[in-house]
């Protein structure tokens, strides 16, 4: 791929690329913008959700998934763990010079499957060439909306004491298969990402248990980030069990290796679920009858904050009863022990 | 001759060490007439006489009963008093800050009291007397009276009432005063029995056939079992889940001591201190048909923690046993040291096989103080019962320096409240790791608060954003809206040795020697090998080991061969250390996932570069084959390799460091050490002979910097400290080589060289960068 300027037939290729992808939808006519009917949004519910990320990971093609599937999964799940039905996406590319045109084809292509199978659009879009260096390859930005049914009232802050933490499945395959892919680990592993759009399960979740307190997938900074800011924000102690974590023994493995805490591993096909006690079986039982809630757990529940404890405090019991405090580090994490 | 009044005011370490009736005795015996009261902190004393006589009551008030430290007297004219003889009056109220008494071991004429048979409190668990007994651990606030402790639910009998008020009795104002008729009780609960009839013979007879009893002390419950018995003490490791960690061990009396061990003279005194700290001590060879210590106490090491019975109750079980018992913290692996019956019935059990309690309250949680001889004196490792609170002079330039609340470290948690030129460090808390922990954290630092009525003007904590002290400290901060003070770690280790020997703040700069494991550094690297030029103000690096890479980072700390393959790689390359492996065997790198640890190192992936000199003996312990592939607690890499280097005869030889300049700093390259260690171990050179010659080595590479920066600095002293320097063998070297050269050399004594310490120096930075910012 080359930065011409804005040539002509440059332009036309990359148009082919998306427009084959991305198909003939009728909301993407040859305007400057995706436009819907409202009644379409106020069927489905009383509020619109409104999200947008960008990626940039290294590299562009792992074990899993490329970062296509992640800007697709990324977006969809970040409406869906807030009770949102995604409807539609929108799909900024800034590319390098030099990428090659083949590779571009396959992240569109999981793109457009992905969104395919979550039952999303990609609406509308856009696409630059910039020299070689000025990006490390390709970066996506994308943005989505969704539909959020009336009483849904989903929150970081909503959980409370007594409440049971779920984890849909395994924890760590993303950011430990990236590890790996990087390819100058000298591992040989297969471990792949768990990158995966979450919307069917929240939904098959939120069907069986509507008073989900709180939700989040736990991309960067892992488990570990979504619990310390469910401690923070609901004003409880929430405790974990080791024993209760659903790892795969390779990602252990790994961890143990590298020196590495699964619980701050990304993921990008996990989220975190906070339940009432008892709904928990409830929601155990959704997920467990879906394919992406299979591993699903109860991780551990909200405790009172005790007396002299602080607020927001994330504790980790291991095998043997002892206790750790678990926290975020504040930059790159720096060696602690003395 | 007319006579003449005057009010004595006396302060320091003056309350619950018998010092008003102190100074009844002596008043009386002068025919003097007055009174004497505590007054907030301090003594007060008003008091009528010849002068001659008053002089000479000045005099013996300076020296102080045994236990008493007097710090300030000052005397002013005052009216003369009213009544004819001397009185003990009432307490009054005012300024509480810092005359608080640490707790007291049983002193020897309760020690003959309770074995006099016939007597009121013949084998009594609870007599105490002005000279002993519990303090800290049973105050609920000042000034200390018997209503501000845990015995004021106990209502003294006639009899003690009588000797309580006293003046001539040794138990007057005692406050802990107790007997079997009016006193706490023992009682000995085992799950599905009875009411033992006597509870000390029940608890002796679980201990004799090889169980374990949790006991309930004076700074919390303890673990019991036979030290002699390896069976016991291998069931008391698993059911603690503590493989290796060394387990203390009480005796009964000096004689048992020297039954089982070979102490010096130096570490027998130590073991008799009021505050009975745990002292490691050389264990006794072997003798067929005598009974020895089990060889499970402290596996790898040399030396066993030994302390002395210091309650009634231990001496009395002691001697029923008449063997040396097991006694370690009562608590699950890793969390605080339970104080109450409540939590010993839970937490402990499926640990304990009974319970020794008793009904009077642990106030606060006081782990026991460990101290071990290094450079001929008796230093704190651990600062616990028996030494908190007592508190430490600030050098005379810093007593007018604001109040300073310093959180310390994450590892060893203590922290230091400053002010009134006083420096009181609290006692040990532990890993704040632990929730748990940093729960008692927060909780003790609001009872010293409280209880010394401390008001900081400036908080400081440790650099390292990371800590859970540096997150309280900004909290704190926060709440209060004071400043918040960072400070370096290594800069605090040093600050803390220049305190201690009262450094002052116009003292001009010291040569510090700050050898630990990992602290963050100036440059936001992990330091720990550190040569710096500082005072109060400021710190800069001057010299110190040259960085490797720590793959896994913390990982890196707690497996030795890791850092073993870095420094290996570092030192000779990739295919030198392949080489070296094939030619010599280095059986800690066998099997090990090489490859991967390099592509870390080459690639930065979670393998920040360190100058840990804690790491470095982490790596020679392994390549000695003295660590363990995962370390079970902290130092034990290095605590092995130190045990073995004992083990050497005596010798001179020092392994080979290099010195070269880098950028205004001298840098103590291992590279030619590990060559040479290689070639030693090529020719089979005892493992024993190597540890020793590397000790020296190091002493001699850091001796010979700090000389090389003290000389172009214009320094004569040397300031040692941080954790590596509870190495008694390092320390001991460095300091010869200093000394030799006509160097000062200062040693941590009183506050932990370790990261127990490092608040004090906290305290001192930031009250000195405040007060010079205001
Ligand atoms: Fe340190
Ligand atoms: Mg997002
Ligand atoms: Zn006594
Ligand atoms: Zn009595």
């Amino acid at each position: 791929l080359a930065h011409g300027g804005g040539g002509t037939a440059m332009r036309a290729l990359i148009d082919d690329v998306f427009l084959q992808a991305f198909g003939n939808d009728p909301a993407v006519a040859q305007e400057d913008q995706a436009r819907f009917p409202l009644s379409r949004f106020t069927a489905e519910g009383d509020r619109l959700a409104f999200t947008t990320d960008a990626f940039v990971v290294e590299p562009l093609e792992f074990p899993g998934g490329d970062i296509g599937t992640l800007a697709v999964c990324g977006t969809v799940n970040d409406l869906a763990v807030g009770g949102a039905r995604p409807v539609a996406l929108s799909a900024a590319f800034i590319l390098a010079e030099g990428l090659e045109l083949a590779t571009l084809r396959r992240v569109v292509a999981s793109m457009a499957a992905c969104a395919r199978a979550a039952g999303v659009r990609i609406v509308t879009g856009d696409t630059k060439v910039v020299p070689r260096g000025a990006c490390d390859g390709l970066f996506i930005t994308t943005t989505g909306i969704g539909t959020l049914p009336a009483g849904c009232d989903i929150s970081i802050a909503g959980g409370r004491v007594g409440d049971v933490v779920i984890v849909n499945g395994t924890l760590g395959d993303h950011g430990a298969a990236i590890l790996c892919a990087r390819g100058d680990l000298a591992l040989d592993t297969a471990i792949e990402s768990d990158c995966a759009a979450l919307n069917g399960l929240t939904q098959a979740l939120l069907d069986a248990v509507p008073d989900v307190r709180a939700m989040r997938d736990a991309t960067r900074g892992g488990v570990a980030g979504v619990l310390t800011e469910l401690a923070e924000a609901s004003g409880v102690t929430v405790r974990i069990e080791e024993d209760r974590l659903p790892i795969r023994p390779d990602v252990a493995g790994l961890c143990e290796l590298l020196g590495l805490d699964p619980l701050y591993l990304a993921n990008e096909g996990k989220l975190v679920a906070v339940v009432p006690a008892e709904a928990a079986e409830r929601a155990l039982a959704a997920m467990h009858a879906h394919p992406l809630g299979r591993n699903a757990a109860v991780i551990g529940t909200l405790a009172e904050i005790p007396a002299s404890g602080r607020r927001g405090d994330v504790r980790l019991v291991n095998r043997l009863g002892g206790q750790r405090v678990v926290t975020m580090p504040m930059g790159e994490q720096l060696p602690r022990i003395c | 001759m007319e006579e003449e009044a005057e009010l004595i005011r006396v302060s320091g370490v003056v309350q619950g060490v018998g010092f008003r009736p102190f100074v009844w005795r002596v008043a009386h015996r002068l025919g003097l007439r007055g009174s004497v009261r505590n007054r907030g902190d301090e003594v007060e004393i008003v008091v009528a006489g010849p002068s001659a006589a008053r002089a000479a009551l000045v005099r013996e008030i300076r020296q102080g009963p045994p236990q008493a430290v007097v710090r300030d007297l000052v005397r002013v004219p005052a009216a003369l008093p009213e009544g004819a003889g001397f009185v003990i009056a009432d307490s009054a109220h005012g300024n509480i800050s810092t005359g608080i008494a640490p707790d007291l071991a049983t002193c020897p004429a309760c020690r003959a009291e309770i074995r006099t048979p016939g007597a009121r409190r013949a084998g009594y668990a609870f007599t105490n007397c002005t000279d002993c007994g519990p303090r800290f651990s049973i105050v609920t606030g000042l000034p200390y009276d018997r209503q501000h402790t845990t015995m004021a639910g106990f209502s003294m009998c006639a009899a003690c009432r009588a000797e309580y008020d006293n003046p001539a009795d040794r138990r007057f104002h005692a406050q802990p005063v107790a007997c079997p008729a009016c006193g706490p009780r023992l009682h000995f609960v085992m799950p599905g029995e009875g009411k033992a009839a006597d509870s000390l013979d029940a608890a002796v007879a679980v201990l004799s056939r090889g169980g374990i009893i949790a006991l309930k002390g004076i700074g919390g419950y303890h673990l019991a079992c036979l030290a002699t018995s390896d069976d016991a003490v291998r069931t008391l490791r698993t059911r603690k889940a503590r493989p290796a960690k060394p387990l203390a061990v009480m005796m009964g009396s000096a004689a048992m001591v020297m039954d089982f061990c070979v102490p010096t003279v130096v570490e027998l005194a130590l073991l008799r201190d009021p505050a009975a700290p745990v002292v490691p001590l050389a264990v006794r060879a072997r003798e067929a048909g005598r009974p020895a210590l089990s060889a499970g106490l402290a596996p790898g090491l040399d030396r066993v923690g030994v302390m002395l019975a210091y309650t009634p109750l231990h001496d009395l079980l002691l001697e029923r046993v008449g063997l040396p018992l097991v006694m370690t913290s009562g608590n699950r692996s890793g969390c605080p040291q339970v104080i109450d019956e409540a939590s010993a019935y839970t937490d402990l059990a499926g640990i304990a096989d009974g319970w020794l309690v008793h009904d009077r309250l642990i106030a606060r949680r006081l782990d026991d103080s460990v101290m071990a001889v290094c450079a001929g004196a008796g230093r704190v490792i651990r600062r616990g019962r028996g030494l908190a609170p007592a508190s430490l002079p600030l050098p005379p330039d810093m007593a007018h320096a604001p109040a300073v609340l310093a959180l310390g470290a994450d590892l060893k948690a203590a922290f230091c409240l400053a002010g009134n030129g006083q420096a009181l460090l609290s006692a040990h808390i532990g890993n704040l790791d632990d929730p748990g922990v940093q729960d008692e954290f927060r909780a003790a630092l609001a009872d010293y608060r409280n209880l010394f009525a401390h008001h900081p003007a400036v908080i400081a904590v440790d650099a390292h954003p990371d800590y859970h002290s540096h997150a309280l400290g900004r909290q704190l901060a926060q709440e209060a809206g004071l400043p918040l003070l960072p400070v370096w770690h290594h800069h605090a280790h040093v600050a803390a040795c220049m305190v201690e020997h009262g450094v002052g703040v116009t003292s001009g700069p010291v040569v510090g020697i700050a050898l630990d494991g990992v602290g963050l550094g100036q440059d936001g690297t992990a330091w720990g090998g550190e040569i710096l030029l500082c005072d109060y103000r400021e710190c800069q690096r001057v010299g110190g080991l040259a960085p490797v890479a720590m793959p896994g980072g913390d990982a890196a700390s707690r497996e030795p061969w890791r850092m073993l393959l870095a420094h290996l790689d570092a030192a000779l390359g990739v295919e030198g250390t392949d080489a070296a492996h094939h030619h010599v065997p280095i059986a800690a790198l066998d099997q090990r996932p090489v490859a991967v640890m390099r592509a870390m190192v080459r690639t930065g992936m979670n393998a920040p570069r360190g100058s840990s000199a804690g790491r470095l003996f982490d790596a020679m312990a392994a390549l000695l084959d003295v660590a363990p592939a995962r370390l079970s607690y902290e130092g034990e890499a290095a605590m092995r390799l130190e045990a073995l280097a004992r083990q050497a005869p005596a010798g001179d030889d020092a392994l080979p460091f290099g010195l070269r300049d880098e950028g205004g700093m001298v840098r103590i390259d291992p590279a030619p050490m590990w060559r040479a260690v290689l070639r030693l171990r090529a020719a089979v050179t005892p493992a024993a002979h190597i540890a020793a010659a590397f000790h020296r080595g190091l002493a001699t590479a850091c001796a010979d910097v700090a000389r090389q920066v003290a000389r172009r600095h214009g320094v004569e002293t040397i300031a040692l400290s941080g954790g590596v320097m509870h190495n008694a063998m390092l320390v001991e070297a460095l300091e010869m080589r200093l000394r030799m050269v006509g160097l000062h050399v200062l040693l941590p004594r009183l506050a932990p060289a370790g990261d127990g310490g490092i608040a004090l120096g906290q305290a001192a930075i930031a009250a000195v960068r405040y007060m010079e910012s205001t």
